[in-house]
């Protein structure tokens, strides 16, 4: 009788936390020296998916950079909870100027340290998909065109969620916000509305585009830092779930951030001056229907008589996605 | 104060004629005031540009309403705006044109202004010859300069110098310097006739 | 050196001597010439360690002097019109975050009816966000103005906007005296920021403000501006000592002994006014004038000490308050509080109409024969006025007001003004 092979989970796994790995297959979260640069105490929703993606972005950051790193935020959520006046969770140079021009300031910031010499210290913007893909859109097409040195992230949950949830040109399909109420012929929102920023940043030929999820703090971290190593315009799309937006548990946030990546609907890829150069392929596959069941913003799709049609409206943008991006595994 | 509108159409140098007017008086120490009525830039449009002289600081800022001189450096507005509007009496008139202004339908002008205050000058020419473009604006300068001599040729050529450099600035003021001539030479001739 | 130039150049020379560190401009009339000579002067060198940004929108070219001023940097940028309105959102945080941007205002008509000609409705939409506004009478006022204004802004950590009258000043060449590099220097130290974004020593700027402390900001923005009326004199007074002329301040008289009428304006049209002045003085009219160059803050007991001898005053406006009458009367008003004296307002040169000898002399006769109305509007044309109105009377569907006074008029370019 052969022996069974004994798999201890802890070791050579890659979970978040794990410390018994090499160190340069530790997160930055798991290392104890870690900047925590979006502090705690801030006032965030329970299970909120930007404030994750913010202390891992940043965090990674500061690390790339040896902790020299300025930050420009836009109006919203995360600019809000962070920043409850007379208190502040930033443990970096911070600004908050307008809702729609953090990727101007970060401009300003950028040529500031250029004039002064010190091209050491670097430059992020950061705001939501309100801040990112409408008002703030004039702002970030000018700074990708100018190839400033700033490196923009955008959280995208997928509406204006500090306004109390209402629809973006970042918001998918049949989602239910409040200006795109589940009601009437065709609930939630409009097909063949939106727009793909990080297609668009791509048209711009920017030296560094990538997507990331909180689900995959191994892949967003190292992004960030590939991003911090490349002088010149760079943006990073993270998806973020919000729990209140998107009527789902504070618990499921991972959950619904992974099947938001295994269903292709949020395809993970990088690209160079235009040229898609990674796309994570899938190792598991999910049915959309997985994904959108856990969201109280898709209920009406489901129930007593499910909304068949849609549905696979929703799963064919999931699988032209797999297709044009190669997430089929080889 | 001595006070110079220069009409002409878009793209034919008025504005920068004014300016270089303004140089020239700077030059010998004069306070000098020039400015363009602003239109929507267009090439072809009606422009007209004003130029004040003054020994003492100016302070005026209205568009020139009496002007002492007048400089018309495209013939086609003579009929078309009222270029003439509060001339002065004894104001100087040039036009940018090698007919007399008898031939240009200008005859009752020579009966009301002082007749050698007034000359026809065929600046285009001058600058195509000089140039090799057709900017009169540097000739009628020249031509204004001996018609009035409210300034120098030697300022107005060190003006054109500054604006222009290089071989263009060479040919601007031969052009400027040819317009001097001859309207000197007609001056002479009218006086001495 | 003294020169002989365009207006333009001469303050983006004024600017060049202050070292600014970050430029970033949008175009639009009548400041383009502004920008295009610093824009030059980065390229050759003239402008040293200077970073120069080309925007794609006002509202992007302000917010980079926001990042760039918070960072540390001395920044700068101009606009007019319509590009202050698309910054206007900017405008107020500027101030609100209490930076020491200074921007050149090509004072311009805001549309509609589209207008790239001179009046102040620019920079009048902006006169509560908090900035400093100071108004130029000449170039050479323009370009000395600027220097001060970057020592100002960086003393009391607030914006200062130089109101410049487009077209009237911007293009037109005048003898004007460039600074000397050494004396600029000496005058104006290097950006010594009181808040700044620092990895050594990070702070939060921006937070979100609630009920329980708003009041107490804004109070203090506006002690800041009442702090400027003592702080304008002082650094005119000490430009005025190493420069060796007179330029900016608070007010500025003509002729008021024994005025009983004066005549109160902002900016370039002060020239034409002071002419005039001397004429009517000459044929024995008590006549004088105040150029107001602090707009904000307003100088009320200036003000106020200039006029109170007076018997009437005329106030000229470059700027329609719509529905109401003029924003300068407002302050002028205000100063002559408990006087009982007289004031006027007269609506003159919307956009970019010109403000003639001929026309201010028939309005201060009218004045001094008390004939005046307390609103007026100069060389209004009554008769394409009331033409529209019977349009508007005669047909519901009347059409584009601005088309159908434009047909009335008749060809414009065969006017000389």
């Amino acid at each position: 009788m052969s022996l069974q092979p004994i798999k201890f989970y802890q070791t050579g796994t890659f979970t978040v936390g794990n410390r018994l790995l090499d160190e340069s297959r530790r997160t930055v979260q798991a290392n104890m020296r870690r900047t925590n640069s979006l502090n705690s105490g801030h006032r965030a929703c329970q299970g909120c998916g930007e404030a994750l993606g913010a202390r891992y972005a940043i965090d990674a950051a500061m690390q790339a950079t040896g902790s020299r790193l300025i930050a420009a935020n836009a109006t919203g959520c995360l600019e809000v909870f962070s920043t409850p006046y007379p208190e502040t969770s930033w443990q970096i140079p911070w600004m908050h100027s307008l809702f729609g021009n953090a990727a101007s300031v970060a401009t300003g910031i950028a040529a500031a340290l250029k004039v002064k010499g010190r091209q050491d210290v670097r430059v992020i913007a950061q705001g939501g998909d309100g801040g990112t893909t409408d008002i703030g859109f004039a702002c970030l097409s000018g700074m990708f065109e100018r190839n400033d040195d700033v490196l923009y992230i955008c959280y995208d949950n997928e509406a204006y969620m500090n306004t109390g949830v209402q629809r973006s040109s970042a918001t998918p399909p049949a989602a239910r916000t409040a200006t795109t109420p589940a009601a009437g012929a065709h609930p939630g929102n409009i097909f063949g509305t939106g727009k793909n920023v990080p297609l668009i940043a791509m048209a711009h030929r920017i030296p560094y585009v990538a997507t990331a999820s909180v689900a995959n703090l191994h892949d967003l971290e190292a992004k960030v830092k590939k991003a911090m190593a490349i002088h010149g315009a760079r943006y990073i799309h993270i998806h973020v779930p919000c729990p209140l937006g998107w009527g789902s548990h504070p618990s499921d946030t991972l959950k619904v951030a992974r099947l938001a990546v295994e269903s292709g609907l949020f395809p993970l890829f990088e690209a160079e001056h235009g040229e898609i150069t990674t796309s994570l392929p899938l190792r598991k596959k999910a049915p959309v229907e997985a994904y959108l069941k856990l969201q109280k913003r898709f209920s009406h799709l489901f129930g007593e008589k499910p909304d068949r049609d849609t549905i696979a409206m929703i799963q064919a943008i999931a699988d032209r996605n797999i297709e044009k991006f190669g997430l089929d595994s080889p | 104060m001595f006070q110079v509108r220069i009409h002409g159409r878009g793209g034919q140098g008025v504005v920068t004629g004014a300016e270089m007017l303004s140089v020239a008086a700077f030059l010998e120490g004069k306070h000098s005031q020039a400015f363009p009525s602003f239109g929507s830039e267009r090439m072809g449009a009606p422009v007209v540009a004003f130029c004040r002289i003054s020994d003492h600081e100016i302070r005026l800022r209205e568009p020139v309403m009496e002007p002492d001189a007048l400089i018309v450096q495209d013939p086609t507005l003579l009929h078309q705006v009222d270029l003439f509007s509060g001339l002065s009496k004894s104001g100087f008139i040039l036009v940018n044109s090698g007919k007399s202004f008898a031939e240009l339908g200008l005859e009752s002008l020579l009966h009301t202004y002082p007749i050698n205050r007034l000359a026809t000058l065929p600046a285009t020419e001058i600058a195509l010859k000089h140039i090799g473009r057709p900017l009169p604006n540097s000739a009628l300068l020249g031509g204004f300069s001996a018609l009035s001599g409210e300034i120098g040729i030697d300022a107005l050529l060190q003006a054109i110098g500054d604006k222009f450099r290089g071989k263009t600035g060479m040919d601007n003021k031969d052009a400027a310097n040819a317009a001097f001539h001859l309207v000197q030479e007609k001056m002479h001739h009218a006086a001495t006739a | 050196m003294l020169q002989q130039l365009e207006g333009s150049r001469a303050i983006a020379q004024g600017i060049a001597l202050c070292k600014p560190e970050v430029v970033c401009a949008y175009p639009i009339t009548p400041q383009t010439h502004i920008v295009e000579a610093l824009a030059e002067m980065v390229r050759t060198g003239e402008l040293a360690n200077c970073e120069f940004i080309n925007v794609e929108s006002e509202f992007a070219a302000l917010s980079v002097a926001i990042g760039a001023s918070a960072a540390g940097a001395r920044s700068y940028t101009a606009t007019a019109s319509q590009g202050l309105l698309y910054m206007c959102e900017a405008v107020y945080n500027a101030a609100g975050l209490g930076l020491p941007i200074v921007m050149t205002i090509g004072n311009r008509a805001i549309g509609a009816p589209i207008n790239i000609w001179n009046d102040h409705s620019d920079s009048m939409a902006m006169r509560d966000a908090g900035w400093i506004q100071l108004y130029a009478e000449t170039n050479q006022e323009a370009l000395d103005l600027h220097i001060q204004a970057f020592k100002l802004a960086e003393a009391l950590s607030c914006p200062v906007m130089v109101c410049v009258d487009g077209f009237i000043l911007t293009h037109a060449y005048e003898r004007i005296e460039i600074p000397d590099k050494r004396d600029v220097d000496a005058f104006l130290p290097p950006y010594d920021p009181v808040q700044v974004l620092d990895c050594n020593d990070p702070v939060s700027i921006g937070a979100m403000v609630g009920p329980e402390a708003f009041a107490e900001v804004k109070y203090l923005q506006h002690r800041k501006q009442l702090r400027a009326l003592e702080l304008i004199p002082e650094i005119a007074a000490a430009f005025s000592a190493r420069f060796k002329r007179d330029s900016g301040g608070l007010v500025k008289p003509y002729r008021l002994e024994g005025a009983e009428t004066i005549v109160v304006a902002l900016g370039s049209m002060n020239g034409t006014i002071k002419d005039v002045i001397d004429e009517m003085r000459s044929e024995g009219h008590a006549m004088g004038s105040i150029a107001i160059v602090s707009f904000r803050p307003f100088p009320l007991d200036e003000v106020r000490a200039a006029l109170v001898g007076a018997k009437r005053i005329v106030i000229l406006e470059k700027s329609l308050s719509v529905g109401l009458g003029g924003p300068l009367s407002d302050g002028v008003r205000k100063s002559l509080s408990g006087t009982g004296i007289k004031g006027h307002t007269v609506i003159a040169g919307l956009g970019g109409r010109a403000i003639t000898r001929k026309s201010l002399m028939a309005l201060f006769v009218k004045a001094e024969k008390d004939e005046l109305e307390l609103l007026d509007f100069l060389d209004l044309d009554r008769d394409i006025v009331n033409g529209q109105l019977e349009r508007e009377k005669e047909t519901r569907r009347s059409g584009p007001v601005a088309e159908n006074v434009l047909k009335s008029i008749g060809t414009v370019a065969s006017r000389i003004a």
